[in-house]
């Protein structure tokens, strides 16, 4: 997707901004301002709580998001996460800290104004649902249109648009407890889609649901985001969500930006042994592009001659668990870059390698590892899968 | 013995208060309420008198215009339609009898007046429970007012209403809003304090103001416990037929304290069955009335 390849810092390409964070912190409690003090000067949290009775939910969180990637941002629970999504359409008032949408700074946003925001910009879907169990599922699709001032017929022909767009056809007038749970998000899904969002905050959206729905589910916003651009805010704790959907993920612990990356930066570069223990029970197949299994320099009039030799060939940015069915019988595997050139190649040892994980942390890209440019025969690693 | 016994009382007399002399708190209470607060509010309480006995005497001229058999068909077709037909039955074999053993009139003029106070306890509680429910500070100010009013006895605030009031229906009405006005108020608070605090979050996500989020949400959703805090305040009316009685209050609760006064069991008891059939033909419609009050929230799980 991206021209540049995944580990270098500097390639995020330029794309339009669209928020922008700026050392936001958010301490709930009648003594906020002494406990963001508190907090500068380097005192725990529990100790701060201690001494001021203010919990500190975001400690001085700084990031910036893309128009039109998934943003997700992940963390246990009492991590802050869930307070810092509602900071973005201000559920919760950041207690210092700029953010901007679109260059338009929110928390300076009179109250008129952040209507218009919530009905028009960014619309949010919730962890449990949130859907109104006295109203139907199309009025429940229709509240932001009702809100928005749309008239009765308008909005019910915009709602069971949206119902479809969902998969809920002709659901529209039953009530939120005839559906499944999954159903039932997509209910929320379909009232935050039914405003037209530019931005779409997620707030744990599919913790709720059972696995094999929140496997569907994940694939279906992946759909849609790719149909709508829609940027997308989206949190969750569970971080091979995290890495499945993400363009960039937020690492969060106590408030705070553990790491900010790409998928494959935050599994092959972890920042700290927190991010890092989290990293050890990812599927990596999923994760990782296929370009970080390269692991030999690339020499285009080499790997041309492969391809034409018959090799099979993967694009860089596919995740490598694409390429289990190419490598079998010790045939190397030609990477394609964005621009349909070569990148390089890999075989199974090295993909095997790559998903065992035993090199994490080094995270240097094959060309310069010194044994990289050796045979088969120098190969200690196992591969476990 | 007896002799150390005494002289440890002595002493320890000496630690009571009232050993150098009463505190004078009833004078105090006495002269503060009948010569300051009663002059000083009265005109204020005859105003709120006004509406009180407007809408007293229009339901209750009403209820005693209205034909026997018309009255009996439309409350017993009401109590069908609200609570099934098992209540229905009830209804008419009870309205039929209370009709039977002559108290019939009796019935109205209470049923006039606790309806009556049931209006104003609805018209102030539930407003005040909303207040309470969106303002942690009002409910700081009701909450121990509503303790005051729930834990004096009646008997005490009769005295300075008849002060206020004089004697006769009105002020009987006004001491029963005071008793029966605290758990509509308090279960108003907490049906409106106990939605989900996710529904309202998606309220303000979706651009609701403050007085949407209460209409469309809060209310429709706090209504089930709202209603049940009506029926309590009904039920809570009802049982201040007899004490309203005292005051001036026609109605069952005159018939109850005349059997009383008389020593006639027979009499006393003719008007309290028509009070017990009273309360729970109005139990059971409310409480009807508050389970169609939840909707789609019903069969799910």
């Amino acid at each position: 997707m991206h021209g540049t390849p995944p580990l270098d810092p500097s390639s995020t390409p330029q794309a339009a901004r669209r928020i922008e964070v700026r050392g936001v912190s958010k301490a709930f409690g009648t003594r906020a301002d002494e406990a963001l003090e508190l907090a500068r000067q380097g005192v725990s949290k529990s100790e701060i709580l201690k001494r001021t009775g203010a919990v500190l939910a975001i400690d001085d969180v700084s990031f910036s998001v893309d128009a039109g990637e998934i943003f997700v941002v992940m963390g246990l629970s009492g991590s802050g996460k869930s307070t810092l999504v509602r900071c973005l359409n201000r559920l919760h008032d950041p207690t210092v800290g700029s953010i901007e949408i679109d260059g338009e700074d929110i928390l300076k946003a009179s109250e008129q104004r952040l209507r218009e925001l919530r009905l028009g910009k960014i619309t949010m879907v919730f962890q449990h649902f949130a859907l109104l169990p006295h109203r139907t599922v199309a009025e429940n699709v229709e509240y932001g249109l009702k809100m928005r001032g749309m008239g009765k017929a308008e909005r019910r022909e915009k709602a069971l648009k949206t119902l479809e767009n969902v998969g809920l056809a002709g659901w529209g007038d039953r009530y939120p407890h005839n559906l499944s749970g999954g159903m039932q998000q997509r209910v929320g899904l379909a009232r935050a889609l039914a405003l037209d969002p530019e931005i779409l905050l997620m707030d744990e959206p599919f913790s709720a649901l059972d696995p094999l729905i929140r496997r569907d589910m994940q694939g279906e916003l992946i759909e849609l985001q790719r149909r709508y651009r829609t940027t997308i805010i989206f949190i969750t704790h569970d971080l091979n969500e995290a890495l499945t959907l993400g363009d960039h993920v937020a690492v969060m612990k106590d408030g705070r930006l553990a790491q900010v990356g790409k998928p494959a930066e935050i599994v092959l570069n972890p920042a700290d042994d927190y991010v890092s223990a989290f990293t050890r029970d990812i599927d990596r197949g999923r994760v990782l592009p296929a370009r970080t299994a390269i692991r030999r320099p690339a020499d285009p009039a080499a790997l041309s001659a492969l391809i034409e030799k018959g090799a099979a060939s993967i694009g860089g940015s596919r995740p490598l668990h694409e390429a289990f069915g190419l490598v079998s019988g010790g045939k190397p595997v030609v990477v394609i870059g964005p621009d349909g050139k070569p990148e390089g190649q890999f075989d199974a040892t090295d993909m095997a390698a790559m998903l065992a994980g035993d090199d994490a942390g080094k995270g240097q890209p094959a060309q310069v590892r010194p044994e990289a440019g050796q045979t088969r025969q120098g190969q200690t690693r196992q591969g476990r899968s | 013995m007896s002799d150390s016994m005494n002289a440890l009382r002595a002493a320890t007399d000496m630690a009571r208060p009232s050993h150098y002399g009463e505190l004078p708190l009833d004078d105090w209470i006495q002269a503060v309420v009948k010569d300051w607060l009663v002059p000083v509010l009265r005109p204020f309480f005859r105003a709120l008198q006004m509406p009180i006995q407007m809408l007293l005497d229009n339901l209750q001229a009403l209820l005693l215009a209205i034909p026997f058999a018309v009255l009996l068909i439309v409350i017993v077709l009401g109590a069908w339609r609200a609570a099934g037909r098992g209540v229905a039955i009830f209804t008419l074999v009870s309205l039929l009898l209370l009709d039977w053993i002559g108290i019939w009139r009796e019935t109205m003029i209470t049923l006039a007046m606790i309806l009556t106070a049931v209006v104003f306890c609805i018209i102030v509680g539930i407003p005040a429970g909303i207040l309470a429910a969106r303002s942690d500070r009002a409910a700081a100010v009701i909450r121990p007012i509503l303790d005051v009013m729930q834990t004096i006895p009646s008997f005490v605030y009769l005295v300075p209403i008849v002060m206020l009031f004089g004697v006769g229906m009105v002020p009987a009405v006004i001491a029963t809003i005071i008793f029966a006005l605290p758990p509509l108020v308090r279960l108003t608070n907490l049906g409106i304090r106990q939605v989900q605090e996710e529904l309202v979050e998606a309220g303000r996500a979706f651009g609701s103001t403050s007085r949407q989020i209460l209409w469309e949400i809060q209310l429709p959703l706090a209504l089930r416990t709202i209603m049940t805090g009506v029926n309590q305040t009904l039920m809570l009316a009802l049982s201040m037929a007899v004490i309203g009685a005292l005051i001036g209050a026609g109605g069952l609760g005159l018939i109850v304290n005349t059997g009383l006064g008389r020593l006639d069991v027979g009499y006393a008891s003719v008007g309290g069955l028509g009070i017990v059939l009273m309360a729970i033909i109005l139990d059971r419609v409310t409480q009807a009335l508050g389970e169609t009050g939840r909707d789609g929230k019903g069969a799910g799980g």
